[in-house]
């Protein structure tokens, strides 16, 4: 043992006193020579040395063999680093593993499972039983084989909540009375209770704790103040500053998950806990759904938001306000006085604030709408908004749900309503009666000084019995609600000021608009308000601070929903009531975290413990390495690798090496960048590959051998040229496309058409040759001919016609006529002229085609005709004797005429012009 | 000949010719490409170039008399054109071994090169209408395609000796000869070949093609130097050390040439494998035309 190091067969290391003799027998021998040839010998005869010394191996070549062989010796002694002290757990006794398993777990959770691993397995191998104790369901210890144990713990999973001192106790009361050896894996945090489970372990025997020194994290709720949202971080160990980043998740507009705002926070030094505050736009803060310690990956540092972050967007639209009168007499002041503390206000037209989507839209005495609102509106219903209409002089006037029921009015209205308790009337204002059963409002105290003077009148229905949820002292409805889609209409019968009721002056009014749902609370909701409510979970933590599906897990009662502590039957998570959600987090607003802490006389260790690592391995590799190098540099030295060779050799093996699965993909881009090289440095002809191997092959000597006429011609020199895929390559190299048809050629996909027609639009040109001399007769009647069709089909190619007499084609480097290929004088096609182009007065051409024709579509097989082999001798015959010659040049002219033509563009067609453009400067 | 060595040259004749097919067509393209810059230089006044008066001498027909000239003096003279007769071009491309080394595998060989260059300039005489042969007795100058294909043929023949020296034997006077070599070898040979050459009124060109590594010896170590043949060896302990003492070597051998071309009047030329064949044979085709005139 040397300190942390030991060996396994240290006598070996006895053979390190042989190094300095092998240092002098290699400094002994020189390097053998190379045999090189060189012709330049001649001149090397008779020259001598003049030191006459052999080139020695140089110092470092020899201490590089002597590390290289130290390696191996002391490799094959044998080293271990941290060797395992053997009878570390000495005693007999079954070994008892007591894990926390909470959230504060999860974050270290696999190296808690290596520990339990760990001792599992030494358990194993002394043969003790053992057992897990998981503190967060306990179960009655059951002693096993240690391997049984080890073989289910992949199936321990630490749980979303923190032991309570019941479940402590109980824990305690499942110990038999037997000796056990206990390991207490511990989550860091203290928990009330912890002590009895202690005491009642210790009575059985010793006790070893694991713990992480890592400072747990932790988020309360956020909570909303002015606007801001407020987070409050929290950590158990206060320590050093340190920087926390706390991100909001939620979906985007395009339902996507993503960060939608961060916010850095600081724990100043020795503080247990920092608080920031996040400015957002209501849409924004709407869209929230958590909020996250970034990297804390445990359910405590995440917290769930629910309806108390969002608040309600109210558009208030009232009828036309063209009256000047008081504030107090307007229709909207005392609904603005009730939403707004807990809700945003939109104003404006109902047209403007619809694509905001409030959650309410209050229109206040608004009678008639236009069909274009009242469709926009019900779809907005549909989808769950609520309309708040409130009666008025205008209703109670217009024609409105008279006759039959307005979509958007709950019920027929009685035309003109009635005024009760008025100068002119009999009888006293009407008092509300107690809100019937089912009604939204049932349970709210009713103020004695609430009257109604005035309001509209319900036209009795066989419906309106279920849509009334509020009426007066004589049956006579005064709110009534009607359920649209997922969305609902509900009418007051009165107006939204006092003008009709005292109704808005009451703190009733404020209320009944709550409980409709229309100012939401932003304060938590008490447990009076929760009791007898059943909330169904919708999304749950779990101990990673992953949301997951509640799937059918069954509904919380409301009093255990805010108060219960979390367990297997109340997890953390998102739970649905009636009309809204309620989030309960791991961390509640006033939970605070502290470091556990153990008594004195237990011993604590941490998670990491240094595992036994034999060093042999690495010193062999290195010694191979080392090798390696030594052969590297031994051929450098000899002058038998040239300094470029061997930058290129030791590229190449590091490729292979490193690169291994990647390498396959980097040669490919390597290639594809060579290939754009090439195609780039010079001129290069292209054509499509077909995979027909004689048509392709013919293609590129047809190509190569206009190349050959291009280049002894004219100033166009092509490279030799290259067969394009259309699936892989890249098309904006070339010029030109050569694109024979075969029946049997494949259709490209969708991206190499959006490729091709990229190419059409950016000044490229196909030529496209069925080669059957058959396609000009409108092409579908041969095989190829449909082909072409079926392949030209997706391409953005504009309208054709045959190459009319006055083209730019037949002049552009030859005067041609016709345009032979292999077959002779078949017409050829190509963009035909815009229909206003005329001829000018003494020009003997059109002014046309300002541009290049983006195809050339023809039969005539020029390739064929062009095909030339490595010599220059032609491939395939053209027609008979002399004629057949003089038909191969004229489509050799055609084919430089066509690549002039790509490459000039309308320079000859503008050429004409020169006399008259000389003429006109003339003047 | 046995049946089994006819059916045994069959094989080697193919092969040779396969060889030859691809030389002669990048002789042809390297010379199509040299052509395109001076083409109708020379053609259209073939024969028509005026030369010189000469007095007329016996057994000059008396049609072949100036009389224009003539009148003016009371002799008679003949007046000479140019290019009436063809030029007789004699090529002697080295088929030593020593000129099949390259130091790299992207470099062609010496030899490559040289018979690149060489029968890339027959293909450009042939055009211009000069005979083209080989020196020595196997291969007469003649013009058309057909010796093209002749030369090409003869010159893919290997020698197996180390060095190897020119052949002047039946050099026809005046006419214009191009050695391609490394001139690796012994001088001797090359300055027997030149002034033989030089006696018989023939001029030309020397080009020596030196592979790049040659030139620049980058070689260290321990070593043992081998001829290409294998036929000589030189073993050195430290190759850098030897490296100025072979380039002063090589210069004199340089400058050793030089003066034997200007004493004789031939031309001298220097080609390295790492450069563009192209513009080889554009110097060469100068080279070889100043000597014409």
């Amino acid at each position: 043992m040397l300190g942390p190091l030991a060996f396994a067969a240290p006598w070996l290391l006895l053979a390190l006193a042989a190094l300095p003799i092998l240092w002098l027998i290699l400094r002994a021998v020189p390097p053998a020579p190379i045999r090189r040839r060189f012709p330049g010998v001649a001149l090397l005869l008779g020259l001598s040395d003049d030191d006459t010394v052999t080139d020695r191996t140089p110092w470092w070549l020899l201490l590089l063999r002597m590390l290289a062989v130290a390696a191996i010796i002391i490799g094959l002694a044998g080293p271990i680093l941290n060797p395992r002290a053997d009878g570390e757990a000495a005693s007999g006794a079954p070994l008892l593993i007591v894990t926390d398993a909470s959230w504060a777990s999860a974050r270290d959770w696999s190296a808690q499972v290596s520990v339990i691993d760990e001792l599992l397995a030494d358990a194993s191998r002394s043969g003790r039983a053992a057992a897990i104790l998981d503190l967060g369901d306990p179960e009655p210890p059951r002693f096993q084989a240690a391997e049984t144990v080890r073989a289910r713990l992949p199936g321990l999973a630490p749980s979303p909540w923190v032991p309570t001192p019941d479940r402590y106790a109980v824990a305690a009361g499942m110990l038999d009375e037997n000796a056990v050896e206990t390991r207490w894996i511990s989550d860091g945090l203290d928990h009330a209770g912890r002590a009895t489970l202690l005491e009642a372990l210790e009575a059985r025997g010793p006790v070893t704790v694991h713990e992480s020194p890592r400072a747990i994290l932790a988020l309360r709720p956020a909570a909303l103040s002015d606007g801001m949202v407020d987070l409050t971080a929290l950590r158990a160990r206060p320590g050093p500053a340190r920087d926390i980043t706390v991100n909001a998740h939620g979906l985007d507009p395009a339902g996507v998950p993503r960060v939608l705002a961060t916010l850095p926070m600081t724990f100043e030094a020795d503080a247990a806990q920092t608080t920031g505050s996040l400015s957002l736009p209501p849409e924004l803060r709407a869209r929230i759904t958590r909020f996250e310690i970034a990297g804390a990956s445990q359910a405590g540092a995440v917290t769930l938001t629910d309806d108390g972050l969002k608040r309600r967007e109210v558009a208030l639209i009232a009828g036309r306000e063209e009256r000047e009168e008081l504030e107090l007499l307007s229709p909207l002041h005392y609904l603005e006085q009730a939403f707004a503390p807990s809700a945003d206000l939109i104003e404006g037209s109902l047209m403007d604030v619809l694509p905001a989507n409030p959650d309410v839209i209050v229109l206040a005495d608004v009678a008639t709408l236009s069909n274009a609102e009242e469709t926009a509106l019900s779809e907005w219903i549909d989808a769950g908004g609520l309309l708040l209409r409130f009666a008025g002089p205008r209703v109670a006037a217009s024609d409105v749900s008279r006759r039959q029921e307005a979509p958007l009015m709950p019920v027929r209205l009685r035309a003109g309503g009635r005024t009760v308790g008025g100068a002119m009337s009999w009888g006293d204002p009407k008092t509300l009666a107690p809100f019937p059963e089912g009604s939204p409002f049932q349970g709210l105290a009713i103020p004695g000084d609430v009257t109604v003077s005035a309001q509209v009148m319900a036209q009795p229905d066989p419906t309106l019995s279920e849509r009334v949820i509020a009426q007066l002292g004589d049956g006579t409805p005064l709110v009534t609600r009607k359920r649209i889609g997922t969305g609902q209409v509900v009418l007051f019968h009165v107006t939204a000021n006092a003008e009709w009721s005292t109704l808005p002056l009451s703190g009733l009014f404020v209320q009944m608009l709550e409980r409709l749902a229309a100012a939401s609370a932003v304060t938590p909701p008490d447990a009076a308000e929760l009791a007898g409510t059943t909330w169904q979970p919708s999304r749950v933590l779990d101990a990673f601070g992953r949301l997951d599906d509640a799937g059918t897990r069954p509904g919380i009662p409301g009093e255990a929903l805010l108060d219960a502590p979390l367990g297997p039957d109340l997890l953390p998570g998102l739970y649905d009531g009636p009309d809204r959600s309620v989030a309960r987090n791991v961390i509640a607003a006033d939970t605070t975290l502290a470091p556990a802490t153990w008594p004195a006389r237990i011993p604590v260790d941490g998670l990491a413990r240094a595992p036994e690592q034999p060093l042999g391995g690495w010193l062999l590799a290195a010694a191979l390495i080392l090798l390696t190098a030594d052969i590297v540099a031994s051929l450098a030295l000899s002058g038998r690798l040239g300094v470029g060779r061997a930058a290129r050799t030791a590229t190449g093996v590091a490729l292979a090496l490193c690169l291994g699965l990647a390498a396959p993909q980097t040669a490919r881009a390597q290639d594809n960048d060579a290939r754009a090289i090439e195609a780039t440095s010079e001129v290069v002809l292209a054509h499509v590959l077909t995979r027909n191997d004689q048509v392709d092959r013919a293609a590129r000597a047809g190509l190569r051998g206009l190349g050959r006429t291009l280049t002894f011609r004219t100033t166009v020199e092509p490279a030799e040229p290259i067969g394009v895929d259309l699936e892989r390559d890249e098309l904006a190299f070339y010029p030109i496309l050569y694109w024979p048809i075969t029946t049997d050629q494949p259709v490209p996909s969708g991206d190499a058409y959006a490729k091709l027609n990229t190419y059409l639009r950016s000044g490229g040109m196909i030529v496209f040759d069925t080669r059957d001399a058959d396609i000009a007769g409108f092409g579908a009647s041969s095989p190829n001919g449909a082909r072409l069709q079926r392949l030209a089909e997706p391409l953005d190619i504009p309208p054709l016609e045959p190459v009319p007499d006055d083209h730019v084609l037949t002049r552009t480097f030859y005067l041609l006529n016709d345009f032979p290929g292999r077959h002779q004088g078949r017409d050829v096609w190509v963009e035909a002229a815009p229909p206003d182009a005329e001829r000018i007065e003494g020009m003997p051409f059109r002014n046309l085609n300002d541009g290049v024709t983006p195809v050339v579509i023809g039969g005539n097989d020029w390739a064929s005709a062009w095909a030339v082999d490595e010599r220059g001798n032609p491939l395939f015959s053209v027609g008979r004797g002399y004629a057949g010659e003089r038909q191969r040049e004229m489509a050799y002219r055609f084919g430089v005429n066509l690549v002039m033509h790509v490459l000039t563009g309308n320079y000859k067609s503008d050429q004409v012009h020169v006399p008259a453009l000389l003429d006109r400067l003339g003047q | 000949m046995t049946d089994a060595a006819a059916q045994a040259l069959r094989p080697r004749a193919e092969a040779e010719a396969a060889r030859l097919a691809p030389l002669l067509a990048r002789a042809d393209h390297l010379a199509g490409t040299v052509l395109l810059g001076e083409h109708g230089r020379r053609r259209a006044g073939q024969g028509d170039d005026f030369w010189q008066y000469r007095p007329v001498q016996q057994g000059d027909s008396r049609g072949m008399i100036d009389w224009r000239r003539s009148a003016r003096s009371d002799a008679e003279f003949v007046r000479q054109r140019e290019w009436q007769i063809a030029q007789s071009v004699m090529l002697w491309v080295d088929p030593a071994a020593s000129m099949r080394f390259a130091s790299d595998p992207g470099l062609p060989e010496k030899a490559d090169r040289a018979r690149l260059l060489a029968l890339a300039i027959a293909v450009c005489l042939v055009r211009g209408g000069e005979r083209v042969g080989l020196t020595g007795t196997a291969l007469p100058p003649r013009r058309g395609q057909a010796q093209l294909s002749r030369l090409g043929l003869a010159l893919a023949e290997d020698s197996v000796e180390d060095y190897a020296s020119p052949d002047m034997a039946g050099l026809l006077a005046q006419g214009r000869a191009l050695l391609v070599s490394d001139f690796m070898g012994d001088l001797d040979g090359v300055r027997h070949a030149l002034t033989q050459a030089a006696d018989r009124g023939v001029r030309g060109v020397v080009y020596q093609v030196l592979d790049p590594a040659e030139e620049a010896f980058p070689y260290r170590g321990r070593t043992v130097f081998e001829s290409m043949g294998g036929t000589l060896t030189h073993e050195t302990l430290k190759a850098g050390d030897l490296r100025d003492r072979y380039l002063a070597r090589l210069a004199e051998r340089k400058d050793a040439l030089v003066s034997l071309c200007n004493a004789t009047g031939w031309r001298y030329g220097l080609h390295h494998t790492g450069d563009s064949a192209q513009s080889a044979l554009l110097w060469l085709y100068r080279a070889l035309d100043q000597g014409a005139r």
